[in-house]
């Protein structure tokens, strides 16, 4: 069967199960834009890159299959740099298909050329030329099996025009040959036993939960191995759903913002179980300092994460589900731990207790708290609720007043921190999950860089809720500046009333409500959850002097936390150049 | 790095042979990792094996203040690096070309400074003449300043390749 190159790559794409994909066109990819049309592949126009490939990633986030971006060359491949860079960092399973001027032009500085290869080499898991149509149905394949396997990444297809207008012999590969690429997630019966030597004997042991146990689809195996030691879990950022909220074993976040309880936790412990978490600076803080007297467990798919940041006493490299099923059969034949952990867990709950996330909403309902729409949001919506955040304060306060019971409930851009993810992540969310209610939570600075993609939901039919926290400031930045820059507040004020966020959502086709007050705030809410034929906004108007807390100052100890304003001073002194 | 294996402020230097496939762009990927990551590469050089498909490249890089097993680990990673072998200097066969253009107002003292590392005239005239030597590349360095003294009018060392010692 003799196909083009365009027709081989849509088959090709059809071949790896792709069911949405998420795209604009242009010139160089217009030859693979005509198969699209008789193709079962739906097709989500968007109206940014940008949006394509975080759409690309909140839809991997909540399925766990690879998302899929399709744009043409250019400027079309630079405005996808940004969702290629955060789904690297995240970790996230993702093929973007770029065009490409013809194989001819390329170097000749031709229009809607750039290097696309180059520019992503360092923001890709790998990523390919192509230079033959018959190469199209190989690389694809391949594409698919480097982005979901292994430690999970986004790669990136660039796809000349001529390459995609030329005829091939269609023929799918039934084998994969990369010779340099064999991820190892069988793990080291060794490693194990050595764990669970170090398990047993600790006084004081935690775990440190992070994004590859969601990967692994590892949720069920962590909450077998937690029954059956009684450890206590913190999840990170990336892993906020993996344990749920209500065990009473979990301690929350931790981190920068994290719990007091987790963040004390790692502090004072004797042993880390860091299960799928990479060390990341935001738990850390100044690592000096960082959990100064405990041993180290580090399970990574990832053998380079392994004393990247901390030497581990024993590294397991492999899949953290494989890990966990070998460590509970290990513990089970060890016959278990016989150190009494009594006083570790009084002393944890004896931190629970005292440092609880605290905020008041005054009886008034002015000004409005955004923790307070946060619980009423959580308390007025589905359980299984998929919640969306961008980057910033309200990004915080969703991850520590949500209640996540569930994996898969949670999406955010961690490791990169997109500013403007909240909005396309919760519309491609929303597409793989389409059953499942929605809610993006967002700043109103982020809402301002990528709103305009609201009109995609509306068009195409993606009722995607959205809740701005509008306190009219880019408000993890004045949190920064009132403490470490005496209060000079530069360049972050955005103002509560431009844009007109009611105005813009009804001009961009979906439903748009005001909130200032906190007893509007659950009627808003259910009148929200009744609209399911358009998106929905509503422009919540928050208290632009709340701050995140707890704190612990950028560059300092973990044991230097801050629990809320009154530690705002020792917060001021200790604070060093802020990163 | 907690994990450094190196300390001291002398350049520590090792060498990683990194067997790749020989496809476009493998060179750029291996410096963009080095650059990005801040590792520094001292040297480097490559070229195609006995199987066409392959290139071996030679990566010498000073590991003072760098995580040796960090930087293999990340080039484990690049889907087209094969093989990653890290050779200490004491257990491996090192080598390097050197060409230089020297004045040589007396090329016989030239020709005999040459001699003694085992190089050679490849070219001359009436002012200058080329120089070849292939050697260790301390004994290169050796030369190097052996012939400063000549004039070393344009020089090019080709950076060193390396194999394991057989043993036995």
């Amino acid at each position: 069967m003799e196909l083009t190159g365009a027709q081989a790559l849509v088959k090709s794409l059809e071949m790896c199960d792709v069911e949405v994909m998420f795209g604009l066109p242009g010139g160089a990819i217009l030859p693979v834009y005509d198969p699209i049309l008789d193709s079962k592949i739906r097709h989500v126009l968007v109206r940014h890159e940008q949006g394509a490939g975080h759409m690309a990633q909140g839809y991997a986030h909540v399925t766990g299959k690879p998302g899929v971006a399709i744009v043409t060359s250019g400027p079309a491949a630079t405005n996808i740099v940004t969702p290629l860079c955060d789904a690297y960092m995240d970790s996230i399973p993702m093929v973007a298909i770029t065009g490409q001027v013809a194989l001819a032009s390329i170097g000749s500085d031709a229009f809607q050329e750039c290097d696309t290869t180059g520019i992503t080499m360092a923001v890709t898991k790998h990523n390919y030329l192509v230079t033959d149509p018959a190469d199209i149905p190989r690389i694809v394949k391949e594409a698919f099996h480097i982005a979901t396997t292994g430690r999970p990444g986004p790669v990136l297809i660039d796809v000349p025009k001529d390459v995609s207008n030329q005829v091939m012999e269609w023929h799918w590969p039934d084998e994969i040959d990369l010779p340099g690429y064999a991820p190892i997630t069988e793990v080291d019966a060794d490693k194990i036993a050595a764990a669970i030597e170090l398990i047993c004997a600790a006084e004081k042991p935690v775990i440190y939960a992070g994004g590859g146990l969601l990967k692994a689809h590892a949720a069920d195996a962590l909450q077998r191995f937690v029954d059956l030691t009684g450890i206590h879990v913190a999840t990170t950022l990336m892993a906020r759903g993996v344990f749920p909220d209500e065990d009473p074993l979990c301690l929350g976040m931790p981190g920068m913002h994290g719990n007091y309880s987790a963040v004390m936790a790692f502090q004072r412990s004797d042993l880390l179980i860091n299960l799928g978490a990479r060390f990341d600076d935001r738990v850390t803080g100044n690592t000096e300092f960082f959990a100064p007297d405990a041993k180290i467990i580090h399970v990574d798919i990832d053998p380079a994460e392994h004393g990247k940041v901390r030497r581990p006493d024993v590294p397991i490299q492999g899949d953290a589900r494989r890990a966990l099923e070998a460590l509970i059969a290990k513990y089970e034949t060890s016959g278990g731990s016989a150190v009494d952990r009594s006083e570790w867990k009084s002393t944890i709950s004896g931190w629970q207790e005292q440092h609880p996330l605290q905020y008041e909403q005054a009886d008034s309902g002015f000004p409005l708290k955004p923790q307070f729409v946060l619980e009423q949001l959580r308390d007025n919506t589905p359980d299984d609720t998929i919640v969306v955040a961008g980057v910033g304060q309200h990004q915080m306060w969703a991850s520590q007043f949500w209640k996540f019971n569930y994996p898969y409930t949670w999406v955010n851009s961690g490791g990169l921190g997109t500013m403007g993810f909240a909005v396309p992540a919760a519309i491609g969310a929303k597409a793989g999950q389409p059953d499942r209610m929605v809610w993006a939570i967002d700043g109103d600075g982020c809402f301002q860089m990528t709103a305009q993609e609201l009109i995609t939901a509306a068009a195409e039919n993606i009722p995607v809720k959205i809740a701005i926290l509008n306190n009219a400031y880019l408000g993890m930045v004045r949190q920064w500046q009132e403490l470490f820059y005496d209060e000079r507040y530069s360049e972050v004020y955005l103002s509560p009333d431009h844009p007109d966020y009611v105005g813009w959502a009804e001009a961009m086709g979906c439903a748009g409500i005001r909130v200032e007050s906190a007893d509007e705030v659950v009627p808003a809410i259910e009148k929200a959850n009744a609209i399911n034929d358009r998106p929905v906004v509503i422009d919540f108007r928050v208290d632009a002097f709340e701050k995140v807390y707890p704190m612990v100052p950028a560059g300092g100890s973990n044991d230097d936390i801050i629990l809320g304003p009154e530690g705002d001073a020792d917060a001021k002194a200790k604070g060093t150049a802020p990163s | 790095m907690t994990d450094t294996s190196a300390t001291g402020g002398e350049p520590s230097l090792h060498i990683f042979s990194v067997l790749v496939e020989n496809r476009f762009g493998v060179l750029a990927r291996i410096a963009g990792l080095f650059s990005r990551r801040g590792f520094n590469i001292f040297s480097l050089a490559v070229a195609p094996t006995d199987d066409p498909s392959r290139s071996r490249i030679s990566i010498v890089v000073d590991v003072h203040n760098t995580d040796v097993t960090q930087i293999a680990k990340q080039l484990d990673k690049l889907v087209n690096v094969l093989d990653i072998t890290e050779l200490q200097p004491e257990s491996s066969v090192e080598r390097e070309l050197m060409l230089a253009r020297v004045a040589a107002s007396d090329a016989e003292a030239v020709r005999q400074v040459i001699n003694e590392f085992g190089g050679s005239v490849v070219d001359s005239n009436a002012e200058e003449v080329i120089i070849s030597v292939h050697a260790h590349p301390s004994e290169l360095d050796l030369c190097e300043t052996a012939l400063r003294k000549f004039g070393i009018l344009e020089l090019q060392r080709t950076g060193r390749i390396a194999l394991g010692h057989l043993g036995g």
